[in-house]
């Protein structure tokens, strides 16, 4: 056991030092530099709202200048979405994935590792517009023409526009990891219909972003091409089109939506019924739900167009397809109520804020077919009722679930307790001062008061409900820091975690906490969908060697089939390798010189990803030396 | 416990804001004073209803699951639950969503029907940051006032000079954007007199917050008064307003904005033929007084940072006469 131990431990280990935190290729490492680097996003970004909040607490206030008010609600919305929930939920998955399905990392370990690269450098460079006072000042939407040189010269929008392309290439190479990953890598015996619904999630989510982002990615080549190179995509003036921007914009932003939420959902599915005691009820609807709203998705985005004029016939066809996106959620909702009812609820902060999610996310679920409604959407569309409800469905929906899985998961990362009075108190702060920061929104909206004004006049009725919105965002931000004291404190003087302190199912809470370089001793055989609670002996089985291959003969791990998990092959996994940085590193090169438009810099990074690119595909002999 | 006491301030705060729909001088979509505001009013309670009643539905059984007794020994079955996620998840939601799709399609219908003949045409054109407001049967031109006749329908042609704009009035109809390269057409209609506020509903700028403007409703026979007034050209001035006539065609004035009966003609700017007769200056952002009109054209950037307007270099006595010509030009 010991033996079998230490043999893996020096297969696996990476070398200590500083080399080894530039070429760590290790999954979990990765992880967590995805989980630490898009929290520290989520806090500036939290700033950047509070800012707003101070701005609006009362009519007529100058602190900040209308320029850089727009500065702050972009790049508020911007951080939020592309810098903090997309990374934060591909750290998850990057940390937990491979040991929920009983791999030893992920697929292409050091594409990973320049995934992660990516998107540290392109978050860098987008909020290093900010710190010049340059950040774009066009919303997250960037709509056109108000983008197009003519309205927006100067760089602020340009580094929209690139750093979007930028982190695009990180969420791309991020989800095909995934795909493969989970097609391919999990332990033998988890057949499709044994998957961990956040394996579930994680994949749907991976689909939706191969499809939706390249939308995406080309609305914003378009767009540069119109700014850098005299063309005229958008532009009316020469026969372009700026509805083309909406377009392409919503194609990939209604799902977006879905791609933030689903993993977030796909952590409620896992943690509820470990708190309820009881497997989740209706497993297949469950994933049949997550799976159909990861497609119908795809259908809504002209919902976020009903006020541009579109004929009517298309207006009542995506008003339907709208509509019918609510159900899919209703049946996880359902499904995660009954599974409380039917079990024995445990009242952990974890699962506290699953609660907090619940009650927030309905209430986002509630007002969100009302925009489905096209003469409702055309009346408040575009008024703080919005803002009200995609806080509701997005910090709701994702940010209450990535609190319950940071106090569920971080003893497994840190091996350590976190407190569970701070952690309450944390849940009671963040819950109050989030409702009592977005529910007066509402009614904000509904008074009439638009969306993106940096000020407005008294006398409007909207006063009163901002000042309460302003002071509900400093209760949120106490919550917010309590969590960080308590995770400061867990880190210093935190009990031990255990391997399992939660009584779990799934097979993270098999092995140690923090889990070895390794994973696992042996890679399980799978026989349900709640190995842990089916299978008691795993943990020592795994530990012994005796429950499935061992592989102790280099970097390697166990290749299954797609849909029934059966061994197929023995996979070769490479080493640290400095090239996924090298080649991270020529990007960004390549994308600051063409954000000054300095075609010799341009040049030069591509000389520099060419040499990362060269030496990465040379290193494949390298694959069993660590 | 104290998790449904909290639930209840949420709706008890709910139910305060929304009953009384607030303080008079609120634009709320909540007082319509219009048919189509009106129409979308009531499916909003409609809907508002519904989402409640779910609400209390599912928070009813979360609750319930969350507190009921259980038992010491009461064992914890692994399977089961199929059938309610179904009823509750997919057959639920679906006899009220497409109830919910036929109401809406029907006032969707009712918002998209073709005006009545009798209707007056109005154009708005949105821009960088206040609106230009055109009668064409009459050439009268005016800015960021809107008179309407009460009762009529008015049939808006919308569209832009520069960046996207979304014209809105939330006690009167839905809003519609103004696209650059297109005219989008939407009905307004104002049931009684009274001045209803509205403003631009798209990110447009700088000043994207201080893009507002007034719909006046008066009776017809009122409003067909004004429309006759507005399409005559200035009379002759005297004394001040004559040295401030001068002041006006000599400065920097005259290459952004018209007055109709001079030789000021250049439409960049707001027309001033009948300025002293609105309301507002700067797009509804200060009251339109002497000391605000003569503040608004020392230092435009002061009231509104970012407007287009340059400041007037003009000497203390030469703007006080300014002031009072276009303070006349009722």
């Amino acid at each position: 056991m010991v033996a079998i131990a230490e043999r893996l431990t020096s297969i696996w280990e990476e070398t200590p030092g500083l080399a080894s935190w530039l070429t760590t290729v290790d999954h979990k490492r990765i992880g967590k530099r995805y989980i630490a680097t898009a929290f520290v996003f989520f806090v500036l970004a939290g700033l950047e709202a509070m800012a707003m909040r101070i701005q609006l607490a009362r009519p007529g206030q100058a602190v900040f200048t209308p320029n850089a008010f727009n500065q702050l609600f972009t790049m508020h919305g911007v951080s939020m979405i592309f810098l903090f929930a997309t990374p934060i939920l591909s750290g998850f998955g990057n940390y937990f994935v491979p040991l929920m399905i009983g791999a030893r990392d992920m697929a292409f370990p050091r594409l990973n590792a320049f995934g992660y690269w990516v998107f540290f450098f392109a978050g860098l460079f987008m909020s290093f517009s900010l710190v010049i006072g340059k950040a774009p000042t066009d919303g997250w939407f960037n709509y056109v023409p108000f983008a197009l040189t003519h309205y927006s010269p100067g760089l602020n929008i340009d580094f929209y526009g690139l750093g979007i392309i930028f982190v695009g290439i990180s969420s791309t190479t991020g989800a095909i990891n995934f795909i493969v990953t989970i097609f391919k890598m999990r332990a033998p015996g988890m057949s499709i219909n044994r998957m961990p619904l956040f394996v579930w999630a994680v994949l749907t989510t991976a689909f939706a972003i191969v499809f939706a982002l390249p939308s995406l990615t080309v609305a914003n080549v378009l767009l540069e091409l119109d700014r850098k190179a005299g063309f005229h995509f958008y532009d009316v003036a020469h026969g372009g089109d700026p509805i083309l921007w909406q377009h392409l914009f919503w194609i990939f932003g209604h799902p977006d939506v879905y791609i933030i939420v689903l993993p977030a959902l796909g952590i409620v599915s896992t943690i509820l019924p470990v708190f309820s005691r009881r497997p989740i009820v209706a497993y297949p609807y469950v994933v049949l739900g997550t799976v159909a709203i990861g497609i119908v998705g795809f259908g809504v985005w002209v919902h976020h167009m009903f006020a541009t004029g579109l004929p009517q016939l298309g207006l009542s066809f995506f008003s339907a397809a709208s509509m019918m996106v609510v159900i899919p959620s209703g049946i996880q909702m359902f499904a995660w109520v009954i599974t409380i009812i039917k079990g024995r609820p445990v009242f952990t902060v974890p699962f506290l804020f699953i609660i907090g999610f619940i009650v927030t996310f309905l209430i986002g679920g509630l007002t969100g077919p009302m925009f489905a409604a096209v003469p409702f959407d055309q009346q408040i569309t575009d008024s703080y009722f919005v803002v009200a409800h995609f806080h509701y469905v997005l910090f709701g929906g994702a940010v209450f679930p990535i609190f319950a899985a940071l106090y569920y998961w971080l003893p497994k990362m840190t091996g350590r307790l976190t407190n569970e009075r701070l952690g309450k108190l944390s849940f009671w702060l963040i819950f109050v001062g989030f409702q009592v920061t977005f529910f007066p929104m509402h009614i904000m909206g509904l008074l009439g008061m638009p969306r993106r004004i940096y000020t407005y006049q008294s006398g409007l009725g909207w006063d009163v409900w901002n000042m309460t919105s302003s002071i509900g965002s400093f209760v949120l931000a106490a919550g917010v820091l309590a969590f960080i004291i308590d995770y400061y404190l867990s880190l210093r003087r935190g009990l031990p975690a255990g391997d399992d302190p939660w009584a779990a199912d799934t097979l993270e809470w098999a092995i140690s906490s923090p889990p070895p370089a390794y994973n696992f001793e042996s890679i399980p055989q799978v026989s349900s969908r709640e190995p842990l609670w089916d299978q008691p002996d795993l943990p020592q089985q795994i530990r012994r060697g005796t429950a499935g291959p061992v592989l102790a003969e280099g970097h390697e791990t166990v290749g299954t089939s797609v849909l029934d998990a059966d061994s197929e092959d023995v996979l070769e996994m490479p080493g640290e390798s400095p090239w996924p940085l090298t080649s991270a590193v020529g990007l960004l090169i390549i994308f600051c010189a063409l954000l000054i438009s300095h075609l010799l810099l341009a040049a030069a990074g591509l000389v520099v990803m060419s040499i990362g690119i060269s030496g990465w595909l040379w290193d494949t002999g390298d694959v069993n030396s660590g | 416990m104290r998790r449904s006491r909290a639930l209840l301030l949420v709706v008890a705060a709910a139910a305060a804001a929304l009953l009384p729909a607030c303080s008079s001088g609120s634009p709320s979509t909540l007082q319509p004073r219009g048919p189509a505001a009106q129409r979308i009013d009531g499916l909003w309670w409609f809907m508002f209803w519904i989402a409640l009643g779910v609400f209390a539905v599912v928070i009813g059984m979360l609750l319930f699951g969350l507190f009921r007794r259980r038992k010491s020994g009461e064992s914890v079955a692994r399977g089961g639950g199929e059938r309610a996620v179904v009823l509750l998840g997919i057959v639920a939601p679906a006899i009220i969503l497409t109830t919910l799709f036929v109401v809406s399609l029907r006032d969707l219908n009712a918002l998209s029907a073709p005006a009545k003949s009798d209707a007056m045409t109005v154009s708005v054109i949105g821009h960088d940051w206040w609106w230009e407001v055109r009668y064409p049967q009459r050439h009268v031109v005016t800015a960021n006032e809107i008179h309407i006749p009460t009762g009529t329908q008015v049939l808006l042609h919308l569209s832009t000079g520069d960046v996207i704009h979304s014209f809105w009035v939330p006690q009167l109809s839905e809003k519609t954007d103004m696209i650059p390269g297109k005219t989008n057409r939407m009905l307004l209609e104002a049931d009684r007199p009274g001045i209803y506020r509205g403003q631009c509903a798209e990110f447009c700028g700088l000043e994207h917050a201080r893009m507002s403007f007034l719909v006046i409703a008066e009776p017809p026979s009122q409003f067909q008064t004004w429309l006759a007034g507005e399409s005559q050209p200035i009379g002759s001035v005297t004394g001040a307003a004559a040295q401030g006539k001068r002041v006006f065609l000599t400065s920097t004035c005259v290459s952004c904005h018209t007055i109709q009966g001079t030789n000021a003609d250049a439409t960049d700017g707001p027309d001033l033929t009948h300025f002293g007769s609105r309301r507002t200056i700067a797009a509804n952002s200060v009251a339109n007084t002497p000391g605000n009109l003569a503040a608004w054209i020392e230092d435009p950037q002061g009231i509104k940072p970012g407007a287009l307007m340059p400041p007037a270099v003009v000497e203390p006595r030469q703007l006080q006469a300014l002031v009072t010509f276009l303070e006349g030009l009722k």
